[in-house]
């Protein structure tokens, strides 16, 4: 909405409150303001002229020479290129040292040999929107009405000297769709008081009723509580005066003509709108309020032919749909030159079926906006007689005694009980009856006299948003001043406030990772269906969720695996050059296994890693360290280790799709539900490798709810060793198929008590070994927790280790 | 006689230690004179020729040749051995202007490094984390905040469904009334609830169809606006410092009432007026309220016994003045050059 700051001022004094002002005082009080720019945008020495004579340019076919009164001691000498300058025309005249919007300054000068003393103005030169000006106007100069006087300063003809006020309304103050509503408002922030406009007074009556022309009855009683019809006759559809087009260009409204300028400025004035048919083409009179039928079309104003649903409701006259209530006129009973007689509408229509069928249509209006919100009943008749009353002073017509009028029911004034108690305790204040009373006086709220404190107050039919004692809270509030509200502390119980253990797992992986290096990534939950059926293991094979309107194919449905978003973003970083990746994200995936949902689905909170490149780039004393698969587990080995799950987590060689088939691991996890996989770590299938033109790369995808459920976050002290251990390296041969998982398994299998830790420090392929073959190189550290070990115990155990290399695994030893 | 030899090997010494060139020759010195085949060793060997009157005396004098030479010597010593290790450091030398060895260094996400921020200040004021399911019901995410079917106000979040009654959440506020409904009617309630959220937004430098959304509430028998007030204030000096200021303007949210946005002193001007603020001063950063009544009883309370408030933030928003990010599509474009520069505590 916006509004003149001038024609604000019809309705309450503003003097003394600059726009910028009276924009700041709106805004701290819940009536957001965004810019108050000046209508003015430079315009200064430009003035009304008249085309006294207009020649052809000796030496220029598309330039005209003019003769110009524009109020000077002698007439201008002025040459103009628009073609639709013509003698007799009052026109604005930018005089010499006139300023225009952009700096433009006006000199005398020649133009093809030819002096010029000014310039003739389009209504774009002159800072003004012309998108809402008639086309001719906008491709020529602006011709101004013919009883505008010569020599007067355009700023005041076309009522520049003024701000607008853009108002950004929240959904709930459709009472500042209005001028009196903002007026209202400001009344109530400014203690000034409102000046209303009174119609009624200027209607006089005539013989002729209206009644005895139009006749209205609502059918459709659920959807439409109050319908007013007024009948004026003999109007003279013209051009409506120069001020109120000037207002509507200024609300942003375009100028039509008397009668459609008329309701046009009524609606903004008094925030309902109203519609003007051509009397002579409503058969029989009649005016019905009911649902469409089926079959029925309407060619809307707008020129399109709408096909009409049931459950949308119009106005029919005798025999057919003359307008979409609320939404837009037919042009079956469009207002034109030729007509003379003019049923005027101003009604309440249910916001909700305005809503629907403005939205099913794609039709939003200035007048649905406003049902949509629902208007106040309060003001139907008032404003159709507003329109009524100016349609008889600039239209020439005569409004007939009465108004034909349905009414379905009369809504009851809203009362509510507030205790001066319920203010201060919801607010910290310490508010006193006078205060609060005089405040609510402000707004035109009546309050009674208070009883213990309780007052019975009547909210006014304008303020259908108020409809419970919190509400009044929140008037006397902003009223009062929010900045007025005192700052206390919270009283009561302390409470003390801790992440919960998954919250602090979750930083803790967080933390980890980006500790070692690695990014965190934040992608998009939703995805394509592609890309969420991409590792079938990872997915559970859970179909995707799919959005029922979605934006993009690729954004689509909800993911069910976090790795495809990762390579994603790998793509988009290689195709950046960056190419040495190592990226990680904690998000949720979407799994259900239904069909269509009836249920939420469940969130399953998944870590996700990638790397390719290099780990660490080379440098002027280090080489590159390309990422392999065993970085990749490394970094979940370390987080597992972090959250105290090395014992229970491991390793197993697996094969899942997505994934290349001899370096992929699957994560086991041992609980007392037995071992479950959480996830995988391996190197990306150079398939899909190959589809996001990826180098090789290393993933892991793995399910945190078991991490969070197995956490051990505990930390046990052990002795310090105070006895020496001894150490033995072993190097045996054994097939490649030989893992070192099972080697080592195999050793603390046989080994006893005294062997402390084994470790493989070497893996050795070679044609001296063989085909097939490959030497391990294996520390084993022995220690006796109460003394020192003998060697003859030592030897011992080491030969269990040595017999079951041989036997289980066929291992010769190396010397 | 003996005495003279003495003396005269005295000075011979002496000269020729005088002008040793390096180690090597002052160790031959060193044999030369004071050794076991040496000369001094050489001249007192003669020492049996002499009275018994005279050998003390001469003895005497033999020591303090030798005490002299030694003295000379381990100067000479010490010189040389300096000079060795100032040729070793020397020879040592690195240049130290080079690049070390770091370690790789990560990020946690700008986005997630502000939400613990925030959740960490609120910790520290006694509120617990909540958090709730992305996919939502209608009745959460609209119905039980007071936004019925056909609520204009739905116009001001274009959701995502999946169903009629499901949809992507478009806001953290279920979480509120999932969080009144565990709490079975107790008091105190405070948390705040972080989390995504989705709305039909096309995607420009200011809008992103995902983004986070941090959510408090608060609730008890005595709740009131001005601890709303103080709450604030003491979260945004916390995060912002002691010196800013908070401002609350009157607003509207279907599910409080009385509802309020919040604007900060602008911390880039500090309140002088800039480009960020607009001239103004103030950054809008939050929007607040007291819970609606019909909120509060869809969560299990009775309005007329306890009285709460909430309020709620946008993570994406907070970073974006934080770090002056000019485009919030960076956020999820996941570009490692972006990231990588948030890797500072």
């Amino acid at each position: 909405m916006n509004v003149s700051y001038k024609w604000l001022s019809d309705y309450i004094d503003l003097s003394a409150i600059p726009p910028e002002e009276l924009a700041e005082k709106l805004t701290r009080g819940g009536i957001e303001i965004d810019n108050v720019p000046s209508r003015n945008q430079g315009v200064s020495k430009v003035v009304v002229g008249f085309v006294k004579t207009r020649e052809k340019h000796p030496d220029a076919d598309k330039l005209n020479v003019c003769t110009v009164d524009a109020g000077q001691e002698t007439d201008l000498q002025i040459v103009c290129g628009a073609p639709n300058v013509a003698a007799g025309q009052k026109v604005p005249v930018a005089l010499v040292g006139a300023k225009l919007p952009g700096g433009l300054e006006i000199k005398r000068a020649k133009l093809r040999g030819v002096e010029s003393q000014g310039m003739i103005c389009s209504a774009r030169e002159l800072g003004i929107n012309d998108k809402l000006l008639p086309k001719e106007l906008q491709e020529g100069i602006l011709v101004l009405p013919e009883d505008t006087k010569v020599g007067d300063d355009i700023l005041e003809v076309l009522g520049l000297n003024d701000s607008i006020l853009e108002l950004d309304l929240t959904p709930n103050r459709s009472d500042c769709l209005s001028l009196l509503g903002v007026a209202y408002e400001t009344s109530a922030l400014t203690g000034r008081p409102i000046r209303l406009p009174h119609p009624e007074r200027e209607l006089f009556s005539t013989t002729d009723k209206t009644s005895d022309h139009v006749s209205v009855t609502i059918h459709a009683t659920e959807l439409c509580s109050h319908y007013t019809a007024r009948y004026i006759k003999g109007v003279k559809v013209g051009p409506s005066p120069l001020w109120m087009q000037n207002r509507l260009i200024a609300a942003g409204v375009r100028p039509i003509s008397n009668i459609v300028d008329i309701t046009n400025y009524v609606m903004l004035e008094y925030g309902q709108p109203l519609h003007a048919f051509d009397a002579a083409k409503v058969a029989g009179g009649r005016i019905d309020v009911r649902l469409a039928h089926e079959g029925e079309t309407l060619l809307t104003l707008d020129g399109q032919e709408r096909r009409l649903e049931p459950h949308m409701l119009v106005i029919a006259d005798a025999e057919k749909p003359i307008a979409l209530a609320g939404v837009m006129g037919g042009a079956n009973s469009e207002v034109s030159v030729g007509t003379t007689n003019i049923i005027l509408e101003s009604a309440k229509f249910d916001g909700g079926t305005v809503r629907r069928t403005s939205r099913q249509l794609g039709l939003r209006s200035e007048a649905s906006a406003r049902f949509e919100k629902e208007v106040d009943p309060g003001r139907v008749l008032a404003a159709n007689d507003r329109a009524a009353a100016l349609m008889a002073r600039y239209a020439g017509g005569t409004v007939m005694e009465g108004v034909a009028e349905a009414v379905v029911s009369t809504p009851e004034p809203v009362v509510i009980d507030l205790a001066l108690s319920r203010i201060n305790g919801m607010l910290g204040t310490h508010l006193s009856s006078l205060e609060v009373k005089t405040l609510l006086s402000r707004l035109d709220f009546t309050a009674d006299s208070p009883e213990n404190g309780k007052w019975r107050v009547t909210v006014p039919s304008r303020r259908g948003d108020i409809t419970r004692d919190v509400d009044l809270v929140e008037e006397v509030a902003r009223l009062y001043g929010y900045d007025e509200i005192p700052t206390t502390l919270i009283e009561g119980p302390t409470t003390t406030g801790a992440l919960t253990s998954s919250q602090a797992i979750r930083r803790e992986i967080r933390d980890a990772l980006s500790h070692a290096g690695i990014q965190e990534a934040i992608c998009y939950s939703v995805t394509s269906p592609a890309m969420a059926q991409l590792f079938p293991e990872l997915t559970l094979e859970a179909s995707p969720i799919a959005l029922a309107m979605p934006m993009s194919e690729e954004r689509s449905v909800l993911r069910t695996v976090l790795l495809p978003s990762l390579l994603e973003a790998a793509s988009y970083n290689l195709s950046r050059k960056n190419n040495d990746l190592a990226l990680f994200e904690i998000g949720s995936v979407y799994h259900t296994d239904e069909a269509v949902l009836t249920r939420l689905p469940r969130e399953k909170p998944r870590l996700a890693l990638l790397l390719t490149g290099n780990m660490r780039t080379a440098s002027w004393n280090r080489k590159a360290e390309p990422a392999d698969f065993y970085d990749a587990k490394g970094l979940l080995e370390a987080v597992f280790r972090r959250l105290g799950l090395e014992p229970v987590i491991s390793f197993e060689a697996a094969r899942p799709e997505g994934f290349h088939p001899g370096r992929t691991a699957a994560v086991k996890l041992r609980s007392e539900r037995g071992p479950e996989t959480i996830g995988y770590v391996g190197q990306l299938h150079p398939d899909l490798q190959r589809e996001y033109d990826l180098p090789d790369t290393y993933v892991a995808e793995i399910e945190l709810a078991p991490v969070y459920e197995h956490a051990d976050q505990r930390i046990e002290f052990r002795t310090l060793p105070r006895f020496p251990s001894v150490e033995r390296d072993l190097a045996v041969v054994v097939d490649t198929a030989v893992t070192g998982g099972a080697l080592t398994e195999a050793i603390r299998g046989v080994a006893g008590a005294l062997l402390e830790a084994v470790s493989v420090f070497d893996v050795y392929t070679g044609e001296r070994l063989g085909t097939d073959k490959k030497s391990v190189a294996l520390a084993l550290v022995y220690r006796h927790g109460e003394r020192t070990l003998t060697d003859e115990e030592v030897t011992e155990a080491h030969s269990r280790v040595l017999a079951i290399l041989e036997q289980s695994f066929d291992a010769e030893l190396r010397k | 006689m003996m005495k003279d030899r003495l003396e005269a090997l005295r000075r011979e010494a002496l000269d020729q230690l005088e002008t040793v060139a390096d180690a090597a020759a002052l160790n031959d010195l060193r044999v030369h004179y004071l050794g076991k085949k040496g000369q001094l060793t050489e001249i007192l060997r003669g020492m049996g020729s002499l009275s018994a009157e005279e050998r003390p005396i001469i003895g005497q004098v033999g020591n303090e040749v030798r005490a002299a030479i030694e003295e000379v010597i381990s100067q000479k010593q010490q010189m040389f051995d300096r000079a060795d290790t100032a040729r070793r450091l020397q020879a040592e030398t690195i240049d130290v202007t080079l690049p070390g060895k770091t370690p790789s260094v990560g990020a946690v996400h700008p986005l997630n490094k502000v939400a613990q921020e925030i959740e960490d200040i609120f910790i520290g004021m006694g509120y617990s984390i909540a958090e709730g399911p992305e996919v939502e019901t209608d009745f959460f995410n609209f119905e039980a905040l007071n936004l019925p079917k056909n609520h204009p106000a739905r116009d001001m979040q274009d959701s995502f469904y999946i169903t009629e009654e499901i949809l992507l959440r478009t806001h953290t506020s279920p979480v509120q009334i999932r969080t009144m409904k565990a709490m079975n009617g107790q008091t105190p309630v405070k948390v705040i609830c972080p989390g995504k959220v989705y709305r039909r937004d096309d995607d420009d430098a200011t809008h992103s169809f995902m983004f986070h959304q941090i959510e408090g509430l608060v609730i008890g028998p005595n709740i009131r606006m001005s601890d709303l007030k103080g709450t604030l204030l003491q979260f945004v000096r916390e995060m912002y410092g002691p010196q800013v200021q908070i401002r609350l303007r009157p607003s509207f949210f279907p599910f409080t009432e009385p509802s309020a946005e919040v604007d900060v002193t602008c911390v880039r001007c500090g309140g002088q007026g800039c480009r960020m603020c607009k001239q103004t001063g103030w950054i809008e950063i939050l929007g607040c309220g007291m819970v609606h009544p019909k909120v509060l009883e869809h969560g299990g309370y009775d309005p007329a016994e306890v009285t709460g408030f909430a309020f709620g933030m946008g993570v994406e928003r907070i970073a974006l003045l934080k770090y002056e990010i000019d485009d919030i599509r960076h956020f999820y474009a996941n570009d490692v050059r972006f990231l990588g520069q948030f890797a500072r505590m």
